[in-house]
């Protein structure tokens, strides 16, 4: 109850604060824009020379804030037509409030931000979902400096700061808050770099939008204390500061953005992406003839200050110079310097001797490039993987993770996502980055270009890996933050100008006739405005379309889009068209925070490690095996003990169990995965030998057959086996694939039935309900009833989803050899022969359907492959001369039949009773044969 | 009130006694039961006997059958060793079976298993749990027509005199034994895969298994020198046990009659017998080849204290102490060949550790340019001696980055290049910004 209040509250909190503030924003900033026009229109019909003097006050502007050199912005205009007006109090006013306006939204925002992800922590508990801190301790001690070391240098000096203020917060406590702090910086961050490129309206659009953006919230709900979540703030803070140089031209930015690229570079491995794509930015800068010294100082002193910061984090080191994702850096970085130094040649030199230094540097610069460029080839070449890293190359190319690196391909983050999950963690920012692509190409800055940039490659890279979909997500938040603010700038602008308009008709009319009498500078200015108007128009109208195929309301759209056309004239839309927008762009706004609110509480707050699930008369079912299995672990097993399973559970079995595992998720060690993979592949007494020699004492399994846990270790197996393939030829894929179907029932391969994951995950799962039904592949289990020979059951939680085994110790004795004599098999396999024939008439009375072992059995005869079939019944033989259970109850049987206690018909039910059904077979051979000589001898 | 000060005293005094019965520290058990199948073995084996209680060993003879019979009592053994001269028995009286003594076995104490010709099928069953098969025939015996026994000669050569003694101090002594071992009895074999079980005393190439009463119609299961005539065997938890397939080698007779071998012309006094079982009665009763490792200690060089965790290319050193166990108290143990490796799934070093003659085993290595949890292990199996499995788990972690070296020598002109490039830099931007 507690948390539907709560998600009420919240929901009802955003979406007061979208269809709210909002409008009221978009109103205030229209209702500040919508002076100019009247100003100058009033300006122009009163004296030409009075609207010449307000021009150079509008050009110093930009050179006085270079930030807001791209004048089409609504901040930027806001100014202009401040400066436009006479009173400079009136000015200093409306801009304080207009500060404070969205100083209070972006606070708003970041609360916002924080408070959505904390429905893990309501509905659940204060837990971290995927790692704990003590792993970092453990791995720090043990086995590497990892990437995020620095980072946690410093986290663990903040909570000690903290202790020694007396504030009691516990280091879990902070973890499990950091992800929701993280993501309202993360937003802020998100509103300066949009304000970069397109003003504070549209930055603060962007924030809001990326506040509770689903794909963000995946990462990043309170509790799941994951680097990706700091990462993004970290990625969206350091393109705001390449912006920010970019805009400003200014070295004291250009410092801190190194900076803040080295935060990056500690936080995660993603950092990649900024490296390659300031450089294409800077390299497209330098193709469309943008260069400009702000370019050279945005970009060279991130290139070699950004480049020492990186090579000092101990898991990147010298990789920052040596791996090919760099190298487009340094291409960048020499030809930003070739153009500069061509730059200031051609300043310096007369046009026609540039002409001549040309073609004598180019004939002399190509022949070296040609030598550089074959030595770098040939260099690269040489390495195996040509200087790429497994991940970076199936970026590159989609299908080479699966043909080469199993490991990358297993998990299922890296694989190309599927359409609904755009729908799902974007949703409508979807319908509206077109519109937000167009916005920026109108006019084109140096900013939106890379904004453009961003959202293309960005796009490239979430399909080729659904874990990039988080890159993805701040992209299309400011793309989708532009078109709506854009949007809403056009009409309510227009919605403004009709109803003051009308009031003032003459003034407006002034206006038009005006602009056109105006001298060449007023047009000038004026122009941008005028194509930025029809783009507006065709982005509401675009992304209205879209919005409009959802809803299914596509005459109203028509309409709304003709009648424009007719007012362009005016740059203005009438106002029942604008009315109708704004409506349908807050409908839009509503269905994105329902969607969000939802996301954030219902599909992406549930600890991984705890579970939940609706009974059927709604109460609420919790699964907390993980957390039972671990605290089994901790307590009843040595310190030193290791736990094999498979990685993904490593983190975790560190943390919470505190026990060494044998392979994490830190899946630098491919062949120790390898190995583990092929343990678990391999037949018991294999897989006990490789788990001897890695000292390993317990192995843990997840199972979800009993409760329908669908990610669990079966379904995963394939992977391991094609893991361990990779690194172990002997283990073959095809051997588990029953003609290239993975199943696990009677249908299954030997393998795969003889395989240790198969045995360890259905180890006595027939007790369970007595048929072995599994939930998850919706089937009877293939193998029911056997025993473990090298393994022991330790522990299986309470819904079987986390099974432990304890490794055997070897045996104390060593058993001398069990020998019988062979002039009895020899008789058995005659006398077997003997009855052959006549097999197949009677199984087949028997519904052989029963078992695959019949099957088989029924097979191999019709195939005459005789040496198998007494291979088989020999297997029987040696069951009963070990005194197993199977052999045991199969003899109690014949001897029953025989002695004529029960009538031959009645023996298929009740071996069916008991589940011996390989018996059933025997049994009817023997009896087929109706001798009591070879039940003699079985009675040996 | 005065008579609890007595008392206490009394129990004071009491204490040391107590504590020699029970102490963990002497791998010697003092108390024996002999199973027989009748109790004129009893006299009939009385020199072997009187050897055992000789060093100190408390034998309580009962009958196989006998109703009263109990291995352990409220869970704790009553005995720490066993002895059965009873090979024609089929079921043991009391709480003994098959199983009872396995447990026994697995759970660390020591067993003497005697079989002969007619062994009944429990016998069989317990030797073959401890890996030894004695012929299927229940009438075969082992027969050499080349290496009998002369003295004891009944026509059927069943009286063997082997000496094909296993090489090895630590079981049978360090005194040769000259004389050959008399053995009349069934044999065994053993499965050559089987790492725990070895030959103590094997019959000679010549030597085959079968009925010596009937005439053989197919060739003998068992021959030459697959067939053992007294085996011993360790199991991983140290336990021993001795599998002979004769009992009356132990016997009297066998032990005091004077021994020539066919086909030689010595004539020993007497066999050897008495000082072969003797010997290994002291190894299967953990007088000899007891080791026990203990203040294994590593520190890097120069330093006492043992750290929480390496460094790679960390010098340390390793010790350990090995001693053995003489049957009253522990001896430094003296050997050239004890080895520690350096272990993360597989040995980064192996090293042989130096001994100093008083049981300190030490060594010194680099730790490898590797980081990871490493493990130190000795692994110590040698023939009769008990296995010594040590491991001790100790993290290696990479250098810091402030333990690299600062300045490399090769780098020096690159270090020039800098300077000079930064004071060229100054000076131009010097004559640059104040020339003219």
């Amino acid at each position: 109850m507690k948390a539907n209040i709560v998600a009420r509250g919240i929901s009802t909190l955003s979406r007061n604060f979208l269809t709210g503030s909002y409008p009221l924003r978009a109103v205030a900033a229209h209702r500040v824009w919508n002076w100019p026009s009247l100003f100058s229109s009033f300006s122009s019909s009163s004296s030409v020379h009075g609207e010449l003097q307000t021009q150079p006050s509008s050009s110093t502007r930009p050179a006085l804030l270079p930030a807001e050199s791209v004048n089409t912005s609504a901040g930027a205009r806001v100014r202009q037509s401040m400066s436009a007006s006479e009173t400079a109090g009136e000015r200093t006013v409306r801009h304080a409030f207009g500060n404070v306006l969205a100083f209070f939204i972006l606070l708003l925002i970041g609360v916002l931000a924080f408070s959505i992800r904390l429905f893990s922590v309501i509905k659940y508990e204060s837990v971290i979902h995927e790692f704990d801190p003590y792993f970092n301790y453990r791995v720090t001690q043990f086995l590497t400096k990892n990437g995020i070391y620095d980072f946690w240098n410093w986290f663990d000096d903040r909570t000690w700061v903290l202790n020694s203020l007396n504030i009691p917060l516990s280091v879990e406590t902070v973890c499990v808050f950091t992800a929701p702090t993280f993501s309202a910086f993360a937003s802020w961050a998100t509103y300066f770099l949009t304000k970069e490129v397109k003003g504070p309206g549209a930055g603060l659009a962007a924030a809001a939008l990326l506040g509770m953006v689903p794909s963000y919230i995946s990462r990043s709900v309170a509790g799941s204390y994951d680097n990706e979540a700091v990462a993004i703030f970290a990625l969206i803070f350091t393109f705001y500061l390449y912006i920010k140089t970019l805009n400003t031209g200014s070295l004291f930015y250009a410092t801190f953005n190194a900076i803040s690229y080295f935060y990056m570079v500690c936080s995660w491995g993603g950092y990649t992406f900024i490296i390659n794509l300031i450089p294409m930015h800077v390299l497209l800068c330098i193709v469309t003839g943008r260069y400009s010294s702000r370019l050279y100082i945005a970009y060279a002193p991130l290139v070699v200050l950004g480049t020492l910061l990186a090579a000092l984090v101990p898991v990147v080191g010298f990789n920052a110079v040596m791996t090919s994702e760099h190298f487009a850096s340094f291409l960048v970085f020499i030809i930003i310097h070739v153009v500069a130094l061509v730059y200031y040649i051609k300043g310096i030199l007369s046009p026609r001797m540039f002409k001549v230094a040309v073609t004598l540097v180019l004939s002399v610069g190509i022949a070296v490039c040609c030598a550089v460029i074959a030595i770098l080839i040939a260099v690269v070449a040489s390495s195996p993987t040509k200087g790429w890293s497994g991940r970076s190359l199936s970026l590159l190319d989609p299908t080479y993770a699966s043909k080469y690196i199993p490991i990358i391909a297993s998990v299922s983050e890296h694989q190309p996502p599927t359409w609904p999950s755009y729908f799902m963690d974007i949703n409508v920012l979807a319908f509206l980055v077109p519109a937000g692509i167009i916005a920026c190409f109108l006019p084109l800055s140096d900013a939106s270009s890379f904004v453009v940039l961003y959202i293309v490659t960005s796009v490239y890279f979430s399909g080729v890996m659904v874990r990039l979909m988080l890159v993805l997500a701040p992209a299309a938040c400011i793309m989708s933050g532009i078109a709506l603010s854009e949007a809403f700038d056009t009409l309510t602008g227009s919605i403004k100008f009709q109803l003051l308009g009308y009031s003032s008709v003459n003034s407006q009319a002034a206006a038009g006739d005006a602009s056109p009498d105006s001298t060449s500078a007023q047009s000038n200015a004026l122009k941008p405005d005028k194509s930025e108007e029809t783009a507006k128009e065709r982005t509401s109208k675009k992304s209205k379309k879209k919005e409009k195929e959802r809803e299914k309301e596509k005459e109203q759209v028509d309409q709304s889009s003709v009648q424009p056309r007719a007012g362009r004239r005016l740059q203005v839309l009438p106002l029942e068209a604008s009315i109708i927008g704004v409506f349908l762009l807050i409908l839009l706004g509503a269905f994105y925070v329902v969607h969000c609110v939802w996301a954030a509480a219902e599909a992406y707050s549930a600890p991984s490690i705890v579970l939940t699930s609706q009974t059927q008369d709604g109460g609420l079912h919790v699964f907390d095996d993980f957390r039972e299995a671990y605290a089994w672990l901790r307590h009843n097993t040595e310190v030193d003990d290791k736990v094999a399973s498979w990685w993904d559970y490593g983190y975790q079995t560190t943390a919470m169990a505190n026990r060494t595992v044998i392979v994490d998720n830190n899946t630098w060690n491919n062949t120790h995965i390898a190995t583990v993979g092929t343990a678990m592949s391999s037949p018991e007494k294999a897989a006990w030998e490789i788990f001897n020699s890695l000292d390993v004492k317990y192995v843990l399994v997840v199972f979800g057959g009993l409760v329908g846990y669908p990610s669990d270790d079966i379904n995963k197996f394939l992977w391991m086996v094609r893991i361990g393939g990779g690194v172990f030829p002997h283990i073959k894929e095809p051997d588990y694939l029953r003609d290239g179907q993975y199943r696990i029932d009677s249908q299954a391969t030997p393998t795969m039935l003889n395989s240790l994951m198969y045995k360890l995950s259905y180890y006595r799962f027939v007790e369970t309900d007595g048929k072995g039904f599994d939930r998850v592949r919706r089937t009877e289990i293939g193998k029911k009833y056997f025993k473990l020979t090298h393994f022991d059951e330790v522990f299986t939680t309470h819904h079987w989803m986390v099974r432990i085994y304890k490794l055997r110790p070897p045996k104390n004795r060593i058993r001398g050899k069990a020998k019988k004599s062979k002039s009895v098999r020899n008789s058995l396999i005659i006398s077997w022969s003997k009855a052959f024939p006549k097999f197949n008439a009677v199984s087949d009375r028997l519904n052989p359907a029963e078992n695959e072992f019949s099957i088989n059995l029924k097979k191999d005869c019709k195939d005459q492959e005789e040496p198998l079939a007494v291979k088989r019944f020999l297997r029987f033989y040696k069951l009963l001369s070990q005194g197993s259970e199977v052999g045991l109850v199969g003899y109690i049987l014949l001897q029953a039949i025989f002695r004529k206690v029960i009538p031959y018909r009645d023996v298929g039910k009740i071996s069916r009773i008991l589940q011996y059904c390989d018996i059933l077979v025997y049994i009817s051979v023997f009896c087929s044969r109706r001798e009591s000589r070879i039940i003699e001898f079985v009675g040996l | 009130m005065a008579r609890s000060p007595l008392i206490l005293v009394a129990l004071i005094s009491l204490i040391p006694l107590l504590c020699h019965s029970f102490s963990p520290e002497t791998p010697t058990g003092r108390r024996i039961l002999v199973l027989v199948d009748d109790l004129a073995v009893k006299s009939s084996q009385s020199l072997y006997f009187k050897s055992l209680s000789s060093r100190g060993y408390e034998l309580d003879f009962k009958l196989a059958d006998d109703p009263k019979i109990a291995l352990q009592r409220y869970g704790q053994y009553l005995y720490d060793g066993l002895v059965l001269f009873c090979p024609t028995v089929e079921r043991f009286g009391g709480s003994i079976d098959q199983a009872a003594i396995l447990d026994f076995v697995d759970s660390g104490h020591d067993l003497i298993i005697a079989a002969d010709v007619q062994s009944s099928d429990l016998i069989r069953e317990i030797a073959t749990e401890c890996g030894a098969d004695f012929d299927e025939d229940p009438a075969a015996m082992v027969i050499d027509h080349i290496n009998y026994a002369v003295s004891e000669n009944e026509g059927d050569h069943t009286v063997i005199a082997s000496d094909n003694l296993i090489k090895s101090d630590v079981i049978l002594g360090s005194s040769k034994i000259e004389a050959p071992v008399l053995f009349q009895g069934i044999g065994h074999s053993l499965n050559p895969a089987n790492s725990l079980v070895f030959k103590v005393l094997s019959a000679s190439p010549a030597t085959y298994s079968a009925n010596p009463k009937s005439k053989l119609s197919s060739p003998p299961a068992l021959t030459g020198s697959a067939i053992s005539l007294v085996s011993v065997m360790q199991a991983r938890n140290n336990a021993r046990i001795l599998i002979s397939g004769s009992l009356s080698m132990f016997s009297n007779r066998f032990f005091r009659s004077g021994v020539q071998k066919a086909q030689s012309s010595t004539k020993h006094e007497k066999s050897g017998n008495e000082q072969f079982l003797t010997e290994i009665s002291k190894w299967v009763f953990h007088e000899r080849g007891h080791l026990k490792a203990v203040n294994v200690k590593h520190h890097k060089v120069g330093e006492e204290d043992e750290p929480a965790v390496y460094r790679i290319k960390d010098d340390l050193e390793y010790s350990v102490e090995i001693y053995e166990w003489s049957g009253s108290s522990w001896e430094p143990y003296v050997a050239d060949d004890v080895q520690v490796q350096f272990y993360m799934m597989s040995p980064y070093v192996l090293k042989t550790l130096t001994s100093d003659k008083k049981g300190v085993y030490s060594t010194s290595f680099k730790v490898p340019d590797v980081y990871g949890v490493f493990q130190f292990k000795v692994e110590y199996e040698k023939l009769g001696y008990t296995t010594l499995s040590l491991s001790k788990q100790i993290p290696v972690r990479p250098f810091k980055h402030n333990e690299y070296e600062r300045f490399i020598p090769a780098a020096y002109p690159y270090y020039g290049a800098a300077f000079s490039m930064m004071v060229g830099f100054f000076l131009f931007s010097f004559v640059h910004l104040y020339s003219k």
